[in-house]
């Protein structure tokens, strides 16, 4: 089955310089009650983003009319916590693309990579130079290449490179899924299973 | 050049490994539940394709479930829909399910190893980041977000690469009144909320060697907790005399077998790991913490951290963590007021949890501002402690026994923690929102919880045990 596809992508970012980010923050567990993918996105952030009468909170980047664009900029550590790909579901539902931080938590890098969200992991200061550009212009533009793996800050030309797993970068460049490729081996599966 | 625990288990398992790729693993079994499933099992539907080994899938229902009445339909439209898919997903793909009502029914990570589904030397998934819980059996452990749900539905295989590998030692003797709970809750504080992302964690020295297996379980679970991709301990004794005449274990000249092969599984004198840590377990005080991350914690005699101590640029978020706890720079949690005490979870809710609980609780009352919850891990854990009269004690104390789930661990049934409240609980999250919107969890102990309880302060019970003759062993 093939999965969503992903290059390259120039845009806005919205940035979140909050550190330890856990996937409770991203989706609170009583939205987790539903039985599809779609719609997370609206209850992305929740408790950050709206009040208890479900008002928006106007300090939260999410509210801010200033602050848009396909890549969410993060505090290290992000996506810490439970293993609720309704996480990774609830970001790209919301139209980001990308997560940039200088640490990933393991589970939700890999929910991420299965759904065509790309997280990219820069260095410290890369990241503080990306919060600086922001803080400086909130329209700061910036560049993700994931076939030649770089970042960059557009308007300087700052750039870095970033590691992604060989067979995850082919899975999300092609559309590749990993079902089909474990199945594609269901004979050494069987064999094993046969050994046992 | 030896070998590592963790990579006997993992050969053991790699049906393909390609440079380039991860491994396909062989997964022995795969438990799951309510909440992570649904997605999956529609995902299956799409592609046309059956669970590829039905028999190697143990379900149960238990992140959604209330923890009363539940001999009656639950009232919450959504989670009855999810728990009501979840039967009828099982019953479509042929799956074996503990739902609510069956005697086998619990938190999943309680269920496996009571069953003796988990054993030493297997793999095991779920869809729930504290299935490194397993671990504790000498076992590799993973949780898995549901696309990894669905792609050991469909071949009973994880696509994964090797992690680095981490060992934990823990050597000497506890203080009295001090558990694996405050072990783990140390560890955690020494090293981050971080500091083993990448990492397969294997705990070793004579403290742990002396844990029993639910020590051992509550240790393992909370190797998510630092980041760390799974947590093991290497099988013993006390692990075999565990398994032993379980439900599922081994039978016969079949358990003979497997004693011989688990009885190689330890890493080798001379095996090699990326990252070696030492702590003394004398050094270890009853823990708390009082941040939003379980990597803040510290002893319960100790002061919350100045701001003016991090780094500038983590200060922002440490600011943030304490202004929701409601609690300022260097203030002692000690003899602060609370309004909750939760003890359960995969954490801390079984059979030895509640025994503990139990003994210390036994002829004293709670405290008036407080509204305490116990809630088993498992209907076995639930009866057993009904059969032991824990329950009467519990009653007396004004400690209700419940009925099992996750309950207040995440809130997602009736079971929360109303905003602004504390509650020291015995789980393993204290992020926002955890246990409720805008809830403030200390995590701590069962003992310390109880203690806790009992006074209507956060409490160090140490000062008990010094007041009482009675010795509690933990
Ligand atoms: S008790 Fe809590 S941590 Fe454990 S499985 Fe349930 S929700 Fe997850």
């Amino acid at each position: 089955m093939a999965t969503k596809i992903f290059k390259h992508i120039q845009t806005s970012v919205v940035p979140l310089p909050i550190e330890n980010i856990d996937t409770d923050q991203i989706i609170p567990a009583r939205f987790l009650k539903a039985t599809t993918r779609e719609g997370f996105g609206n209850n992305l952030f929740r408790d950050w983003r709206f009040d208890e009468n479900n008002a928006p909170k106007e300090d939260f980047v999410l509210n801010n009319p200033n602050f848009s664009g396909k890549i969410l900029v993060a505090g290290k550590n992000f996506g810490c916590g439970s293993s609720r790909e309704h996480a990774a579901w609830a970001i790209a539902d919301y139209g980001f693309d990308a997560v940039v931080s200088s640490f990933f938590a393991d589970i939700f890098k890999g929910n991420a990579l299965n759904n065509g969200l790309l997280p990219v992991q820069v260095s410290d200061d890369f990241l503080k130079k990306i919060f600086d550009a922001v803080d400086a212009d909130q329209h700061t533009v910036v560049e993700i290449d994931l076939v030649d793996q770089f970042i960059k800050i557009v308007a300087t030309g700052e750039q870095e490179t970033f590691e992604v797993n060989p067979y995850k970068k082919a899975c999300m460049t092609n559309g590749y899924d990993d079902i089909d490729y474990i199945l594609s081996k269901k004979e050494l599966i069987e064999e094993f299973e046969e050994a046992k | 050049m030896g070998q590592t625990l963790f990579d006997k288990i993992w050969d053991a398992h790699v049906v393909s490994s390609n440079e380039g790729f991860p491994d396909i693993l062989y997964i022995d079994t795969h438990f799951i539940h309510e909440v992570t499933s649904p997605q999956a099992f529609d995902g299956l539907r799409t592609r046309g394709l059956p669970v590829f080994r039905p028999k190697q899938t143990v379900a149960t229902a238990d992140h959604n479930v209330p923890t009363i009445d539940q001999h009656l339909p639950i009232k919450e439209e959504l989670s009855r829909y999810q728990v009501d898919m979840l039967t009828k997903n099982c019953a479509e793909f042929g799956i074996e399910l503990y739902g609510l009502g069956h005697p086998f029914q619990g938190i999943v990570h309680v269920i496996g190893p009571e069953l003796g589904i988990t054993r030493p030397g297997g793999t095991y998934v779920c869809g729930d980041s504290h299935t490194s819980t397993h671990g504790a059996f000498g076992a590799i452990a993973f949780g898995i977000g549901t696309s990894q749900v669905e792609q050991v539905m469909a071949t009973q295989c994880l696509l994964q690469s090797r992690p680095k590998r981490m060992k934990i030692e823990v050597n000497g003797t506890l203080q009295n009144g001090v558990g694996a709970k405050d072990i783990i809750l140390y560890i955690i504080s020494k090293i981050s909320a971080a500091g083993g992302t990448g990492y397969a964690v294997e705990y070793a020295g004579d403290t742990i060697r002396a844990l029993s297996m639910e020590g051992r379980m509550t240790i393992c679970n909370m190797s998510i907790e630092m980041g760390a991709r799974c947590g093991l301990i290497a099988p013993d004794q006390t692990t075999i005399e565990y398994v032993k005449g379980r439900e599922f274990a081994p039978k016969g000249e079949e358990w003979d077998k497997a004693v011989a092969y688990w009885k190689t599984l330890y890493s080798d004198a001379d095996a090699q790991f990326d990252e070696v840590l030492s702590f003394k377990a004398e050094d270890i005080e009853p823990m708390i913490t009082y941040g939003t991350n379980p990597g803040m914690g510290i002893g319960v005699t100790q002061h919350v951290p100045e701001t003016a101590s991090f780094e500038t640029k983590e200060q922002g978020s440490y600011k943030k963590a304490l202004d929701y706890m409601g609690l300022h720079d260097d203030e002692q949690l000690l003899g602060k007021p609370i309004d909750y005490v939760f003890i359960g979870s995969c954490t801390n809710s079984r059979i030895e949890d509640l025994r503990q609980v139990a003994e210390f609780v036994k002829g004293k009352h709670k405290a008036d501002n407080v509204t305490v919850w116990v809630v088993p891990g498992s209907k076995q854990v639930q009866e057993q402690a009904i059969r032991e009269g824990l329950d009467k004690i519990f009653d007396e104390a004004g400690f209700p026994l419940r009925e099992p789930g996750c309950s207040a661990c995440l809130g997602m049934n009736e079971d929360k923690i109303p905003a602004g409240k504390y509650c020291v609980s015995t789980s393993n999250r204290n992020f926002e929102g955890r246990q409720g919107p805008n809830s403030r969890t200390f995590l701590a102990s069962p003992l310390t919880a109880a203690a806790s309880a009992i006074t209507g302060r956060v409490t160090d019970i140490r000062e008990f045990l010094k007041s009482s003759e009675s010795e509690l062993v933990s």
